[in-house]
């Protein structure tokens, strides 16, 4: 008899041997003379069960981990390919605590289906979402996202169906839906995991923006750091085309919509909507002055949808399920689920679907387990590397938009990166300012010089020049930086430094 | 500068006449040459202009505008080792220095023996892993200094 056993192709789970294990099932499969199907799965984004094997029986899938090649033939003996006990066993996998507790709509199927089958995906609710639109009139689709409360999760959360309406009352024409898959932020995976683990469910999304707009060309903007995402999402895309679910007559409706993936070439400017804009059309991603705003002239100068990943894969399950149902989680502005993710020195880290409503506390304590080291947290940095810095006793904050706003930081894409109690936070800021001035796309003053002045001011200070008079200097100029600058890079570059100067102004003294 | 040879003329021509058609292509043209000759000469910015009827600086000003493209050759095998925050928070530091003076050559340069080129890289998307290092396209998770070596070695025995 066959037995079905899965093993993540997802990149963080082959980082650590994910890959090997694979090799070890089937090359131990053979050996034993077992029927083997082995289907390379998403991660369930549970890291520190990685590699997290699952095999498939008759009361559901069991999961062992974190399996290492050596364990493999054990696992046999103990007839894991029927759920036997090890000393790996972590039980069904869908109670597994850290996982049963999670509401995961956006990332219901990551780690669930074989990301390259169309099959596997219409088997667990694909592309009902699609065949709901075709049956809806392009404003009633745009009706259903606005109604849904869906924020843009890349980052700056403007109300996905709006920018959506926009671009819908442009004139017809060329139009484009573009995908921003340049995920930059340090501490963020969740675009790249649904990519990997779930990429039909960003490609449906996409082609109901596109019908809803009168879009027929889309572009993902890839990250070049994504190669496992890359191979991914060209598998699918080529697996939808010959599903018809792409193409010129997509789900049989008569509309054309084709789809491509392109490349950037390692800018974290590029995640900027308007630099992506740029660089997908071949150029130095410089950031563009708005208005006009990208959903009036984007793309080659046409009415463009500029949306992120998880925004994209979260649309088809709002046409599925209904706008209603989405808004029903979450809490006051910020409707809806959050795939978080927790990173940096965190015991358990890994990716946390739930509504929005829960504290940073609870995140970093009741998921994430509290620090990898042991040592007492001092301060997380929430939404990337323009993200302010937290303090521990400021980790009874609610993480959503407006509380996050409230005490000066910002949610950005969702990512926490925990620190412990030996970090420098001075050195922290003077990195913040190093890294815009590696990243800065150079046009606009402020940015540019302005990050490269940080670093010395921060530099004087630790020489023990005029720590005070320094000090005071680096205020005035992440001042001059936020407000001065063109986009949101120079202008957000300064929020990790003046948090860290706000809580942390101990760190800012002389080095030895 | 160094002239072009005449198969890699061969190969420029080729990929831009694959590509031009396309929308805003100078971008998928310089990722094509890169992934066939390990870098973008900077004797290839004329011809791919003229192929692309671009300017020469426009060319030039995306090859230096993107930290992935390289005018140089690489060394046979490429460690992009992560320096972004969730990395730092786990000790990508000094898994950095460690790299530095275990290969004897600093970030963005290649060892005099031509095997190993060291690239600095800004998140590679796996900080629930941190720290991470990427060896010629293969992610590496919680990497240590030890297991650096290890890995340093394992592609070494490789070609």
């Amino acid at each position: 008899m066959t037995f079905t056993a899965y093993v993540p192709r997802d990149a963080g789970a082959l980082s650590l041997g994910a890959g090997e294990v694979a090799h070890a099932i089937a090359r131990e499969a053979t050996a034993r003379g077992l029927e083997l199907q082995l289907i390379r799965n998403g991660s369930r984004g549970a890291y520190w069960l990685e590699p997290m094997v699952e095999v498939a029986t008759v009361h559901g899938r069991m999961a062992y981990g974190p399996v290492s090649p050596g364990d493999v033939p054990g696992l046999f003996d103990a007839d894991f390919q029927n759920g036997g006990a090890h000393a790996l066993s972590l039980g069904p996998t869908d109670r597994i605590p850290w996982l049963a507790s999670q509401q995961r709509l956006t990332f219901a199927r990551v780690g669930v289906v074989d990301p390259a089958s169309v099959a596997d995906y219409v088997i667990h609710g694909g592309y009902q979402g699609l065949r709901r639109a075709l049956a809806l009139s392009p404003q009633a689709v745009v009706q259903t996202v606005i109604d849904s409360g869906l924020r843009g999760r890349g980052g700056a959360a403007f109300p996905t169906g709006i920018k959506w309406k926009t671009v819908l009352e442009q004139p017809a024409g060329q139009k484009y839906v573009t995908c921003n898959a340049d995920e930059g932020d340090s501490g963020t995976f969740s675009d790249r995991m649904l990519m990997e683990g779930d990429p039909l469910s960003l490609i449906e999304g996409m082609t109901i923006a596109a019908l809803a707009v009168g879009a027929t060309q889309g572009f993902i903007y890839l990250r070049a750091e994504y190669p496992h995402a890359h191979r991914a999402l060209n598998q699918a895309i080529a697996a939808a085309y010959q599903a018809r679910y792409l193409g010129a007559d997509v789900m049989g409706s008569g509309k054309r919509f084709d789809l491509e993936v392109r490349l950037g070439a390692g800018a974290y400017i590029c995640g900027e909507e308007t630099s992506m804009l740029e660089s997908l059309e071949g150029r130095r991603g410089e950031v563009r002055v708005r208005p006009p705003l990208p959903a009036i002239k984007g793309l080659f100068g046409r009415p463009t949808i500029v949306n992120n990943v998880i925004t994209l894969a979260t649309v088809p399950s709002l046409l599925h399920r209904g706008a209603e149902y989405y808004a029903g989680f979450g809490m006051g502005k910020s409707r809806g689920t959050l795939p978080i993710q927790l990173a940096g020195n965190i015991k358990r880290g890994g990716l946390v679907e739930r509504a929005f409503g829960l504290t940073l506390r609870e995140l970093l304590y009741d998921y994430g387990g509290g620090s990898a080291s042991g040592r007492p947290l001092r301060a997380v940095q929430v939404g990337g590397p323009l993200g302010a810095y937290i303090p521990a006793s400021q980790f009874d904050t609610l993480v959503d938009y407006e509380a996050l706003g409230s005490i000066g930081a910002l949610l950005g894409h969702g990512g926490i990166v925990a620190f412990d109690d030996s970090v420098d936070m001075a050195r922290m800021a003077r990195y913040a300012m190093e890294f815009c001035a590696i990243e800065s796309c150079g046009k606009c003053t402020p940015c540019r010089i302005g990050s490269t002045r940080g670093m010395e001011v921060i530099d004087r200070i630790f020489e023990g020049q005029d720590a005070e008079g320094n000090v005071r200097k680096l205020e005035e100029l992440c001042e001059l930086m936020v407000q001065g600058s063109l986009c949101g890079l120079g202008g957000m570059a300064p929020f990790p430094v003046q948090s860290a100067l706000r809580h942390f102004r101990e760190d800012f003294r002389v080095r030895s | 500068m160094d002239k072009l040879v005449p198969e890699h003329a061969e190969i420029i021509r080729r990929v831009a006449a694959d590509l031009k058609g396309r929308p805003g292509p100078l971008l998928e043209v310089l990722h094509a040459i890169q992934a066939q000759l390990g870098h973008v000469p900077p004797a290839a910015v004329p011809l791919v202009a003229a192929e692309l009827n671009l300017l020469r600086a426009e060319v030039h000003g995306v090859i230096s505008f993107y930290h992935y493209f390289r005018s140089r050759p690489p060394g046979a095998h490429t460690v992009s080792v992560c320096r972004a925050e969730s990395c730092q928070a786990v000790g990508a530091e000094a898994l950095a220095a460690h790299a530095r003076q275990r290969l004897g050559v600093d970030f963005h340069e290649t060892t005099p023996d031509g095997r190993f080129s060291l690239e600095p890289v800004y998140c590679l998307g796996n900080c629930a892993c941190s720290p991470a290092v990427m060896i010629d396209g293969s992610l590496h998770g919680r990497v240590t200094p030890e297991r650096l070596d290890a890995l340093l070695s394992e592609a070494d025995r490789k070609r």
